[in-house]
């Protein structure tokens, strides 16, 4: 796509798609070994291990081999991850823990991806982003307890609930500019929590119980048998976890990547402009809005399904901001830095039990000098190419 | 066809008890170049508001192209045809050029969701048509700058910024350009660039009436065919350059004489 003659970037020689898969054989090993790993020496060890390898890709080239790899190939590359994430899944069969933490970061990314959707690309700061989680999981709770509805349009009706609540809030942060929506996100995320506390239909403080997920007869809840061997029940949620984070993945890249994120783009960056060139601010904001609530409530509904349990606990304020960390780390409007930066604040506490009881600490102190020092984040964001393999004649 | 593409009747604008523009006429023929000029506060981006829909007029009516505009929406103003630049340039930077003139192009990109989510290879032949439109237009200006099409605009300087802002108006093809102090921040060959680069867009395309804000008396001078000189919200003169240059009421404006 640019003029400029493309440098040679191959790396020891091989060819770009070779580099890239052995690249996601080596992580998809490494967050294998990383979810196993159960003394705080191995993980520590495992984490300078990640970090110097990482210092490294940009030492050797081996990032530019990995872009053009994405860019060339970007149909094989994908499914080479989806590939490799599946197999990690069936490498880690039986054991309960880590599934479950594979879970809830697959979970923690999709909703990511749709806080990106919001931020990111439209500029909406979402302080929500629990609540709307826990709107999905509650929507959950009620229609498996209480409906005859299948499971699976459950999931589709967490999203549709999120939406249309996030509908209601969204009447008043069109009609101001700039970051009005943060005020009234964040005053939605106290009242939510309070909400669910005070309201005895939704079980109080105690919280409620969420049936399972059940579809064409499968239950989530049982264990499948591969080879006679008996896997843990959370191999179902890792697997449909796993393809909703890249469906997610799949749905913000290609707005990202089209005239409607030029205009969510152009809304962030400068609305009286915008709409001197005929973009209709409203329903680019409307949108984005509603496009990433649907995602968090799907991804809370099925959350809600494979914990089983839920309460108001777990959708406090201080969640919706681990999210927005989420993003900030990863980088705004970068898909990949934000599936990086929710393995970061998901995983890195669960095995680190001593990062545990800080993290609120700490990852505030990370975003603060992540702002101050690479406000771009881990994985900037590039220039918008709409079909990363065009080049145009020049 | 009528000869007047545009035309204020008694427009005027009050801000709380500040009269920013009073009792305005004035018409712009097709093909025109007009210069608005006037010292600090005298109205000029006020009327250019006015005419764009960013403000609503207290009083008065905008005709144009046969057509009353009076507060009529951004968009809708937009899209019967009067593209304008900012006086502070008001680029996307992180964008690329590419996308930044394709903002201005909105009005004919498909932003439908369905279309933009799956039907990407309808929207891949709508990016083509457009790319190659916009180079064309690009190339016009510079060659060199056609070739960085998908390099982010903070990266450029100024008067590669104006030119991009210039094209962003004017991919829209419109009939009327509002040029808000093209010059501001640029150099004095650089201005002198500009001028020749507007004086070839609208040789380029027929019929284009521009309307200019500018504080550079050398760029009025060999742009415009009529002037109109505001003071404090009022028209105080129009006519030729030689016109307005010679009239003692203007000097007296610009210089604070009694």
């Amino acid at each position: 796509m640019q003029n400029k003659t493309i440098p040679d970037t191959r790396w020891m020689g091989l060819p770009h798609l070779a580099v890239g898969l052995i690249v996601i054989a080596a992580i998809a090993l490494f967050g294998w070994q990383f979810l196993l790993a159960d003394s705080e020496i191995a993980v520590l060890g495992m984490v300078a291990l990640a970090a110097m390898a990482a210092f490294g890709v940009g030492k050797t080239g081996l990032n530019k081999s990995m872009s053009a790899a994405m860019r060339n190939h970007g149909r094989s590359m994908n499914i080479a991850i989806l590939l490799a994430l599946v197999c990690v899944i069936f490498l880690l069969g039986g054991e309960h823990f880590p599934l479950l933490m594979l879970t809830t970061t697959l979970l923690y990314m999709t909703v990511a991806f749709g806080l990106n959707a919001q931020f990111g690309l439209t500029g909406m700061v979402n302080f929500a982003g629990a609540s709307f989680f826990g709107v999905g999981a509650y929507t959950a709770a009620v229609l498996t307890n209480h409906s005859a509805l299948p499971p699976i349009l459950i999931l589709v009706a967490g999203g549709v609930f999120s939406a249309l609540i996030g509908c209601l809030l969204i009447v008043p942060v069109v009609r101001t500019a700039g970051h009005y929506s943060a005020v009234v996100t964040i005053a939605f995320s106290v009242m939510f929590k309070t909400f669910l506390e005070v309201n005895d239909v939704l079980g109080g403080p105690q919280g409620l119980m969420v049936g399972p997920m059940k579809t064409f007869g499968w239950d989530f809840n049982s264990s499948p048998l591969l080879m006679g061997m008996e896997l843990s029940f959370y191999v179902n949620y890792a697997l449909l976890g796993a393809g909703l984070a890249a469906l997610a993945f799949m749905f913000v890249q290609r707005l990202e990547r089209s005239w409607i994120g030029l205009t969510l783009d152009s809304v962030r960056l400068d609305e009286t402009a915008s709409a001197c060139f005929g973009l209709n601010v409203v329903r680019a904001k409307v949108l984005a809005f509603t496009f990433g609530n649907i995602l968090i409530g799907i991804a809370g509904a099925l959350y809600g399904m494979m914990i089983s349990f839920i309460a108001p606990n777990s959708f406090s304020f201080s969640d919706s901001l681990l999210m927005v960390a989420i993003v900030l780390l990863g980088g705004l409007g970068s898909l990949w830095g934000t599936a990086l930066a929710a393995v970061i604040v998901v995983l890195l506490p669960e095995k680190l039990q001593i990062l545990q009881e800080y993290r609120f600490l700490l990852f505030s102190v990370v975003v603060i000098l992540m702002l101050l020092f690479r406000p771009e984040g881990l994985m900037p964001r590039k220039v918008r190419s709409y079909f990363p393999n065009w080049r145009p004649e020049q | 066809m009528s000869e007047v593409l545009l035309e204020f009747k008694n427009l005027g604008k009050n801000f709380g008890g500040v009269r920013a523009l009073d009792g305005f006429d004035m018409q712009v023929k097709r093909g025109e170049i007009i210069g608005l000029i006037g010292p600090n506060g005298s109205g000029k981006t006020t009327s250019f508001n006015l005419m764009t829909g960013i403000y609503a007029p207290s009083q008065g009516e905008v005709h144009f192209d046969g057509a009353d505009i009076t507060g009529m929406s951004a968009r809708k103003v937009y899209e019967a045809g009067i593209a304008r630049t900012f006086q502070r340039s008001r680029l996307c930077l992180p964008l690329s050029i590419f996308d930044n003139i394709m903002i201005g192009n909105h009005a004919r990109l498909n932003t439908g969701l369905w279309f933009n989510l799956f039907q990407r290879r309808a929207l891949r032949g709508q990016v083509e048509e457009f790319y190659t439109q916009a180079r064309d237009l690009v190339a016009g200006f510079s060659e060199d700058l056609a070739g960085r099409m998908f390099d982010p605009v903070g990266s450029l300087p100024m008067i590669e910024r104006r030119r991009i802002e210039i094209c962003r108006a004017l991919i829209s093809k419109p009939k009327l350009l509002l040029l808000d102090e093209p010059s501001a921040g640029m150099t004095h060959d650089e201005t002198a660039q500009m001028m020749d680069d507007i004086l070839a867009v609208r040789d380029r395309m027929g019929g284009l009436s521009i309307i200019i804000i500018e504080h550079e008396m050398g760029v009025i001078e060999r742009l415009c065919d009529q002037c109109v000189v505001l003071s404090y919200g009022r028209k105080i003169s129009e006519g030729s350059y030689a016109h307005i240059a010679a009239d003692p009421e203007v000097q007296s404006a610009y210089l604070g004489m009694d």
